[in-house]
């Protein structure tokens, strides 16, 4: 079992976490949610030719880098502590379907970053579902792609990223039993490596201002009404990060581990992120609860991943079916 | 040696020599007996003090053996509990700040159970903000003599030894004019007596010293440096009570995951789902102490973040005696005789705070983790740059 990064990872996630907070600093975010298309095109054009990110984990027979999970978790830690707006984490988990399903034609497109892609979850709901070229749906053990067809944008709670009802269907791309039933497992590990970065995020913001906040002439970090809550954040964090090092490495070299493994990043992870984004923006005061801070963005996102892949209690209950109980 | 040959060695000679018998907890005069007796067996076949310094009579290999020998025995209880202290805080603090003198002196007896520690830092008016202690060490001819009283002590009512925290001068402020000393347990004017706790065993004692000698030479570290020596063994024990030395496995326990889901009813939806809460719990801290283990393989020191998981055992503690004793309803708190189901879960839900408050409660648990791993502002402090006679206690000024 590998629970702590390697050099190689590091280095990885200090150029991703380098890039965005050059390219795409909160500022930057709330300019992107605000325009027309949602994100900005340049960052995720960046984010794909400079850094390769959306061919991460495709193959490299299909012009991919064949990073492992262990990797991907390690990027989208950054991109949600970021809170990166744009088709990211969509065309993610349409690479990750495809890279199980064992596609051929639909994955270089997405590796060369020419190709947004997203996947029909339940309700025919879709991350990025109005401005993806392709929409990928699961119909039993095979996946469907459809270019077109009826896209209705939706009102989302987190304004960082935006969710259509799309139309599944087209034509069958690739089949695999095995291979879907993975790619479902291996979603929920990619949602909770992004829910450890909003996590972390949420929990360094307000320990920076814990430490700068004044109150009865004393910095409020000193309060142990304070203090404490971040210690039992922080105890969330660390249990966090260890449960997805678990997931990505079940998920690239103990695949039998990886249902459970999975489930328990959902289960877990997916409920303590928001509450360390709510308590975040709590702690911060009047303040967190303005429009201009940036704590409502944190706990919105929280929220919306913590829902994204079903009500919670299916991961519990996933849980529960893989313990036998 | 190959790591896996070591361990098939290590689970051979666990098979052929681990008492067959559960052991629970601070035996009595025979239980000791056995105890040491099996402790020196341990030590001959080389498995006691595995990373310790070969000099001083440990094993000098690495934590990767001590993992796999643990992972061994964890599948038995062993009679370990008396020597807990010792190998745990006591042991590893000689080791670290003791003179050769004093190593070579006191770990090899320790390892091989010949002679039981205990350590005494902990006193009535000194609980979590124990360098407020008043143990007096006051300086006379070839030594000390100290007066005072110590409380929360395991195993002293079998111990030999004894790492001493008392105060040498009142004069400088609190944590400067504390020293660490190495007291013999049956020296003239220790008197031990048992504090029976909440689950109406004695797990600790009380220690009255009335006048005790103790020689030069068994001053650990410098006179006066007693705090910084202290810290040392504090973060030994709490890296101890996270790694479980001497605590035994979940093996045993009646309120763990592992033995409620075949002791209640999992066709209720309610009660399924407060189990893979549990689960969750149980799962998420047994992967963080991992991540932790392998970081310090990896030469990342926890430090501090020791402190997070402790708390994270202690609630964790906590919540699954409250949930087991809650399933399992009326059964928990009323039962024929001593034992069975019944007596397992009553002891639990007594025994549960214990892990909240000792070593640190959790308060301070949170403040390590806020101060130390968050660099959050400290609280201010009106103790620290004033004399410790002028200090305000609980029971009026000291003397």
């Amino acid at each position: 079992m590998k629970l702590v990064l390697t050099t190689e990872q590091q280095e990885l996630r200090q150029a991703v976490r380098g890039f965005l907070a050059a390219a795409s600093p909160l500022p930057a975010v709330r300019a992107a949610m605000e325009s027309d298309g949602g994100h900005d095109p340049d960052v995720y054009r960046r984010l794909n030719g400079e850094l390769g990110l959306s061919g991460l984990i495709v193959p490299e027979e299909h012009g991919g880098s064949g990073a492992g999970y262990a990797e991907l978790a390690v990027v989208l830690e950054e991109t949600g502590a970021a809170l990166l707006p744009g088709p990211f984490l969509a065309t993610t988990l349409a690479a990750i379907l495809l890279r199980e399903a064992g596609d051929k034609e639909l994955l270089p497109g997405i590796a060369d970053g020419s190709t947004v892609a997203t996947v029909v979850l339940d309700g025919n709901r879709a991350l990025n579902g109005a401005e993806a070229d392709v929409v990928l749906s699961i119909d039993g053990d095979r996946v469907r792609a459809l270019r077109g067809g009826e896209r209705t944008p939706l009102t989302t709670l987190d304004p960082t990223r935006r969710q259509a009802l799309v139309e599944p269907g087209g034509d069958v791309v690739a089949a695999s039993a095995e291979g879907i039933a993975r790619a479902r497992d291996l979603f929920a590990v990619a949602v909770a490596a992004e829910q450890l970065g909003v996590l972390r995020a949420s929990l360094e913001a307000i320990v920076a201002y814990g430490k700068v906040r004044v109150a009865f002439n004393r910095f409020i970090g000193s309060y142990q009404g304070v203090k404490h809550r971040l210690a039992d954040m922080h105890c969330k964090l660390e249990q966090a990060e260890s449960i997805v090092r678990h997931a990505a490495w079940a998920a690239d070299e103990a695949p039998d581990e990886l249902a459970g493994a999975a489930a328990l990043a959902q289960a877990y992870v997916g409920r303590a992120c928001f509450e360390v984004a709510r308590d975040s923006l709590l702690l911060h005061g009047g303040i967190g609860f303005t429009w201009e801070h940036d704590a409502h963005l944190f706990y919105k996102r929280a929220k919306a991943d913590e829902v994204l892949l079903g009500p919670p209690r299916i991961h519990r209950a996933r849980l529960a079916d893989l313990l036998e109980l | 040696m190959d790591l896996e040959d070591y361990r098939q060695r290590a689970r051979a000679w666990l098979e052929a020599n681990a008492p067959g018998d559960r052991a629970e907890g601070t035996p009595d005069e025979n239980g000791v007996a056995a105890a040491k007796a099996f402790m020196a067996k341990l030590y001959d076949a080389g498995y006691s003090g595995i990373t310790w310094p070969q000099r001083w009579g440990g094993q000098g290999l690495t934590q990767a053996e001590e993992r796999a020998f643990a992972a061994e025995a964890a599948r038995f209880t062993l009679p370990t509990y008396v020597f807990s202290i010792g190998l745990g805080m006591c042991g590893p603090t000689l080791v670290d700040l003791g003179t050769d003198e004093q190593r070579g002196r006191f770990i090899r007896p320790l390892l091989r159970g010949e002679e039981i520690w205990c350590q005494l830092f902990s006193e009535p008016g000194a609980g979590s903000d124990v360098a407020a202690l008043q143990t007096r060490a006051t300086a006379t001819d070839g030594g000390w003599v100290v007066d005072g009283q110590k409380v929360w002590t395991s195993v002293a009512q079998h111990a030999d030894r004894g790492l001493l925290l008392a105060r040498t001068d009142v004069e400088v402020p609190k944590h400067k004019g504390l020293t660490m000393f190495v007291v013999d347990m049956h020296a003239p004017g220790v008197t031990v007596r048992p504090l029976r706790d909440m689950t109406g065993r004695a797990h600790f004692n009380e220690i009255f010293f009335d006048g005790v000698h103790i020689p030069a030479e068994n001053v650990v570290g410098r006179v006066g440096d007693g705090w910084s020596c202290a810290v040392t063994t504090l973060l030994h024990e709490r890296l101890s009570i996270s790694s479980g030395v001497g605590m035994g496995g979940q093996k045993d326990n009646p309120v763990a995951f592992e033995a409620l889901r075949t002791s209640v009813d999992t066709g209720d939806p309610v009660v399924r789902d407060q189990l893979v809460e549990l689960y969750v719990r149980s799962r998420a801290l047994a992967l963080f102490n991992q991540r932790l283990a392998q970081e310090t393989k990896a030469g990342i020191f926890p430090g501090a973040r020791g402190s997070a998981a402790k708390l994270l055992l202690a609630e964790l503690t906590m919540f699954q005696a409250d949930l087991a004793t809650s399933l399992a309803g009326p059964e928990a708190v009323a039962y024929p005789g001593e034992g069975g189901a019944g007596g397992g879960l009553a002891n639990a839900i007594s025994l549960a705070p214990a892990m909240a408050l000792g070593g640190g409660t959790n308060e301070i648990m949170r403040n390590i983790v806020g101060e130390r791993v968050l660099n959050l502002p400290p609280e201010p402090r009106t103790d620290k740059n004033v004399p410790f006679k002028d200090l305000k206690t609980s029971g009026g000024l000291p003397s």
